[in-house]
């Protein structure tokens, strides 16, 4: 199966995109510009009522935005309906006809075009064995489990060869363990023949195995974009960081100092090198699992660590996750299984590294 | 070669064009397009020439600028035109077009000039024209698309041409055959009488005391046609209501055994012609009926004609729409969630609480629902207060003795026909505005496990009583029904005999093969020709419109939305009336022709395909329609491989159900029945008022067969019918309702 692909370039441009359901009404996708480049798994992520559901829909040609621009390979779009645009969607529900056979549905794009009846049984064939439905042919959707009835909507969207493929919350329906297989497989596609796809999910663990590129949105705009390391590692916001992953979301200070800036978090005080842009008051984020917990010695302690008392220790087979009480609010820690580890109703102590504090935008 | 002619292109509509200039007839034809006896003076004959024929002979010269405007269309698509420009051209071109061919139509009659003022400006027209045919309504058809393929084409509207080409077409249909003719005959009340004034002849016949006068509440005299139609619809809508919940209630709350006859006893209304059950109320209490010859015989009280009058038609109506009443209560009361009854049952409330406070409240809307549906189909029966009445007046009888009567007043029967539209349209308003889109309930409703709490005592024991009584009521009418056809003469003879199915149905071989001997072998032949051609139309039309309604959103869909729903609120008499008004005279020539009929049916029945589509469009999810937008279908492919396909269940059932309708419709059809088509309705109706009760309870009887056997084998047909969803056939409450 050939795929002709510009890698590189970007697949997909969204110029001031805003979509309001009926004039005055709050906006579901309020001024967003994104490029969406060719070859890559980029997703868009967020809780409900974010606006990604909608910003898909309109790349797809099934909402029609209320002002800015979309462009599709170069070619502005925005005013197209999705049967003239060159992308194709795999739905929620699958969506594949329950009258109609399996190789029927997959052959269903393809019957619009000027392809000779041979040439369509070659390429529905040929994606049936990529998606490993060869022995499904003949069988109709209601026989097929959630998983095969998936590949289905996935071959379908795919025979037809379209620039992008959108997919929506295409795993919700599965049950977890499923999940993380079909995820792999679609990644795997996604890698193999070079597709630009973009995906909708509002589950960052699925978005952050699979991505090229996230997209967080939040409220009808974008709160932050990177890959996945970045968002993970270095959130902006205390929407993203709460988000991505369970960073403690902490209140603290910033003070100027001679070497940088002086953070400082009730009895914490961290020394950090990079330059800031502002001082005062702001919120950092600290990653669970790289804080220590020791049971209280008496003793000095070191400007990075801090008393409290452990309140709740939920054993989850490869580590603990511990809720600590300190002075400047209630800490997750994630630490290892050991046979000494403190136990709920101790003073512990807590030392945060700086290395694991990401300082937020608000 | 069929893709070239696919709905979105042009290619269509202007084949459509061409074939109906160039070929077919443009004027009525005497006999009728399908005797093909125009052909032998085809294709010169002013008759029975195509337009083209017609211009080229240097006749009708008037038509002349409809041929120019097909030049131009045809040029139009020709020339390499960007699809923008293009579609602006065929715009404004078949726009002109249109207004012109409906123009000159209404311009020039039968007479010359249709008006006297360009007779006056112009002097006399010394040729004439008469009522459009095949070609011309083809030519406006193709003008139509033509037009709708133009707004799509230049971008001035979203929608791809199939879909503005469907809205064109059912906003035109409805357009001509629904409001064009109810507007034109209410136009007619407001004509002045002879040489007075306007408001003044306005006035009198608005304020008629023989509408409006209160006597009957003194006791003495009549009241008004108008008060009586209010008492007698408020009556039958608040019994009915009662009934069809004691009903609904034995049916979802108790555990009665004779559940399943109930069932059927739903099926009773759809299948029987509306006056039937006023017969055989007749044949019970009449002077010399069953019930009343029993009493004189036992009590010695004289026979009297207490039934004929109010009492009668009143309980002739309760038993007609009973059943309606509980097939929609039964909707709304299966539709409580058990879970909110066992919540109170949790919160130690007894029986008798638990219904006044939680179920009776949750029922409220819907009893206000099926009190409207009573209302309004009390207020448009028209067979049976015509059976019943005596003197008793109503609205919908009133019109018809306008029109019939010894002094024909068509300005008055439109007057008569204005109120009774209020009255319904009035109804109609409350029940979609204020009760909103409940009235769709589907039976198979998303209930939550749980089991539905038994009802207190008092009530259960009280609706088991009321049930039972009334539905060994029903079965005797209907028995007599039955019983009463074979019967010599109801009342006196009561021997034996198979005389009215002989005389009606009797069939004997001659040399010349079967002679279909019966009085009611033409009538029956008609009706169910009639029916038969009707259905299918009236499901496509119907299908149609319940798909853009539910799939589709452009400008003005609630404009739309409502004029295609009004149209369920306008009465049979009242569409009846209307077209006697409108189709009379060119350029729609129609009374008298089959064709009026099958027009009639198809709009009368037209919320059967409407509502039968919608229930189940709404059970298909949307996504599907997506799926295939966005593997490059347009919008005609995915109407005809997807959406069509899975609403089959709904097809036939709307094919039955309009069929069924049309066999039982009377009150539109006794004003448009002629002597070459008669309908078996109005036949029956004719027998009955010559007191020749044998034979209409004979062929009633006939009836009810055919169209028991036509829903018997439709309910066998779609039995086990699954295509892989859990939909089922729509909910049969959205079927029946609606005028008779």
């Amino acid at each position: 199966m050939s795929l002709n692909r510009k890698s590189g370039d970007a697949a997909v441009v969204l110029k001031q995109i805003v979509k309001q359901y009926s004039p005055g009404s709050p906006a579901a996708v309020d001024n967003i510009s994104l490029q969406f480049d060719s070859g890559c798994l980029t997703t868009l992520l967020g809780p409900s009522g974010c606006g990604k559901t909608t910003t898909l829909r309109m790349i797809a040609g099934l909402e029609m935005a209320t002002s800015g621009q979309i462009l599709i390979g170069g070619v502005d779009v925005t005013r197209l309906p999705a049967t003239q645009r060159d992308v194709s969607m795999v739905f929620q529900s699958y969506a594949l006809f329950p009258h109609m056979r399996v190789f029927e549905n997959i052959r269903y794009g393809l019957e619009v075009g000027s392809l000779k009846a041979e040439e369509i049984d070659e390429r529905v064939d040929a994606i049936m064995r990529m998606t490993g439905l060869e022995a499904l042919g003949s069988r109709y959707p209601h026989e097929l489990s959630g998983g095969q009835q998936q590949r289905v909507a996935v071959a379908r969207a795919l025979v037809i060869e379209p620039q992008v493929l959108l997919f929506d919350e295409p795993l919700s329906n599965l049950d977890a363990k499923l999940r993380r297989k079909v995820r792999q497989e679609i990644r795997d596609l996604q890698q193999s023949l070079g597709l630009t796809v973009i995906y909708v999910t509002h589950d960052q663990e699925e978005a952050l195995a699979i991505s090229d590129t996230i997209v967080v949105l939040n409220n009808a705009v974008v709160a932050q974009l990177g890959s996945p390391r970045e968002l993970y590692e270095k959130p902006r916001t205390q929407f993203v960081a709460d988000f991505i992953g369970e960073a403690n979301i902490l209140p603290c200070e910033r003070v100027a100092s001679a070497h940088g800036v002086k953070v400082v978090a009730g009895p914490l005080s961290f020394e950090l090198s990079e330059g800031i842009d502002r001082v005062g008051k702001g919120h950092m984020a600290v990653n669970p699992g790289k804080i220590s917990l020791q049971p209280h010695q008496e003793g000095a302690l070191s400007p990075h660590a801090m008393t409290g008392m452990l309140s709740k220790a939920s054993y989850l087979g490869d580590h603990l996750e511990c809720v600590v009480e300190t002075a400047i609010g209630e800490i997750l820690v994630r630490t290892p299984v050991v046979s000494d580890a403190p136990f709920a109703g101790s003073v512990v102590t807590v030392t945060i590294p700086p290395e694991a504090i990401v300082l937020l935008d608000d | 070669m069929f893709r070239y002619f696919s709905a979105s292109s042009i290619a269509g509509p202007i084949f459509l064009g061409a074939l109906a200039i160039a070929l077919m007839p443009w004027y009525m034809l005497q006999d009728g397009f399908f005797s093909f006896t125009w052909l032998s003076g085809y294709p010169l004959d002013a008759e029975s020439a195509s337009l083209l024929s017609l211009l080229l002979q240097g006749q009708k010269l008037w038509l002349a600028p409809i041929g120019l405007i097909f030049l131009v269309l045809f040029a139009g698509a020709l020339l390499p035109l960007t699809r923008r420009k293009r579609g602006e051209l065929f715009l404004w071109i078949s726009a002109v077009g249109l207004a012109y061919a409906l123009g000159q139509g209404f311009i020039v009659g039968i007479q010359g000039w249709s008006f006297s003022f360009l007779s006056d400006a112009f002097g006399d027209m010394q040729d004439r024209q008469f009522g459009m045919g095949y070609g011309a309504m083809f030519c406006l058809l193709s003008l139509l698309f033509c037009f709708s393929w133009g707004l799509s084409a230049s971008g001035r509207v979203q929608q791809d041409p199939f879909v503005t080409g469907s809205l064109a077409l059912i906003i035109g249909v409805v357009g001509l055959f629904i409001f064009m003719p109810v507007g034109q005959m209410l136009l007619l009340a407001f004509q002045p009488q002879g040489e007075g004034a306007i408001l003044g002849a306005v006035l009198e016949r608005l304020f008629d005391p023989k509408i409006w006068r209160l006597q009957c509440l003194s006791g003495v005299g009549q009241c008004g046609a108008a008060w009586n139609s209010l008492g007698l619809a408020v009556a039958v809508g608040f019994l009915t209501t009662l009934l069809g919940l004691a009903f609904a209630l034995v049916f979802t709350r108790t555990r009665t055994p004779f559940r399943p006859l109930l069932r059927s006893l739903s099926l009773l209304p759809v299948i029987t012609p509306p006056f039937v059950i006023g017969l055989s109320v007749i044949l019970l209490f009449g002077m010399s009926g069953l019930v009343t010859q029993l009493v004189a015989g036992w009590l010695a009280i004289e026979p009297s004609r207490w039934i004929y009058g109010f009492n009668g038609v009143l309980l002739a109506q309760l038993l007609a729409f009973t059943p309606i009443s509980f097939m929609v209560l039964i909707g709304v009361v299966e539709g409580i969630s058990p879970s909110m009854e066992e919540a109170s049952q949790t919160l130690r409330a007894t029986p008798w609480r638990t219904f006044k406070t939680v179920t009776w409240p949750l029922l409220r809307p819907g009893l206000a629902n099926a009190f409207l549906i009573g209302f309004i189909e009390s207020m448009a029966d028209f067979g049976n207060p015509l059976v019943l009445g005596g003197n008793f007046n109503v609205l919908s009888t009133e019109i018809f003795f306008a029109i019939v009567g010894s002094q024909s007043d068509m300005a008055r029967a439109a007057m008569l026909a204005l109120v009774l539209l209020l009255f319904t349209i009035g109804a109609f308003m409350l029940q979609n505005v204020w009760l909103g889109k409940k009235r769709y309930i589907t039976v198979n409703g998303k209930g939550d496990s749980g089991v539905h709490p038994d009802l207190p005592w008092p009530i259960k024991w009280a609706v088991i009583g009321v049930t039972l009584v009334w539905t060994v009521f029903t079965i005797v009418v209907y028995a007599l029904i039955i019983y009463g056809s074979f019967v010599e003469i109801w009342g006196r003879d009561w021997t034996f005999t198979l005389r009215h199915y002989i005389s009606g149905f009797g069939v004997s071989w001659t040399e010349h093969g079967l002679m279909w001997q019966g009085s009611a072998w033409s009538s029956l032949g008609t009706t169910l020709t009639i029916s038969l051609i009707a259905a299918p139309l009236t499901a496509a039309i119907g299908l149609l419109t319940a798909w853009l309604l539910t799939r589709q959103t452009f400008v003005g869909k609630a404009a739309f939305e409502f004029g295609t729903l009004l149209s369920f609120a306008i009465p049979g008499t009242v569409i009846g009336v209307s077209y006697i008004v409108a189709f009379n005279v060119p350029p729609f020539e129609l009374t008298g022709t089959a064709a009026i009929l099958v027009i009639c049916f198809v709009f009368r029945n037209m919320p059967v395909g409407v509502r039968s589509g919608i229930a189940s469009l709404s059970q298909i999810d949307k996504s599907l329609d997506e799926a295939s937008m966005t593997l490059r279908a347009t919008s005609s492919r995915t109407f005809l491989r997807i959406t069509l396909p899975l609403i089959k269940p709904a097809i036939l059932s709307a094919l039955v159900y309009s069929f069924v309708r049309s066999m039982t419709a009377i009150s539109a059809v006794i004003f448009l029945v002629s002597a070459q088509h008669n309908m078996a309705t109005s036949y029956i109706i004719g027998r009955v008022e010559n007191n020749e009760y044998g034979i209409a309870v004979a062929y009633a009887v006939v009836l009810i067969v055919i169209m028991l056997a036509a829903i018997l084998s439709f309910q066998l047909l779609t039995r086990g019918r699954n295509i892989g969803r859990r939909g089922m056939a729509p909910s049969d409450t959205t079927l029946t309702s609606g005028v008779p």
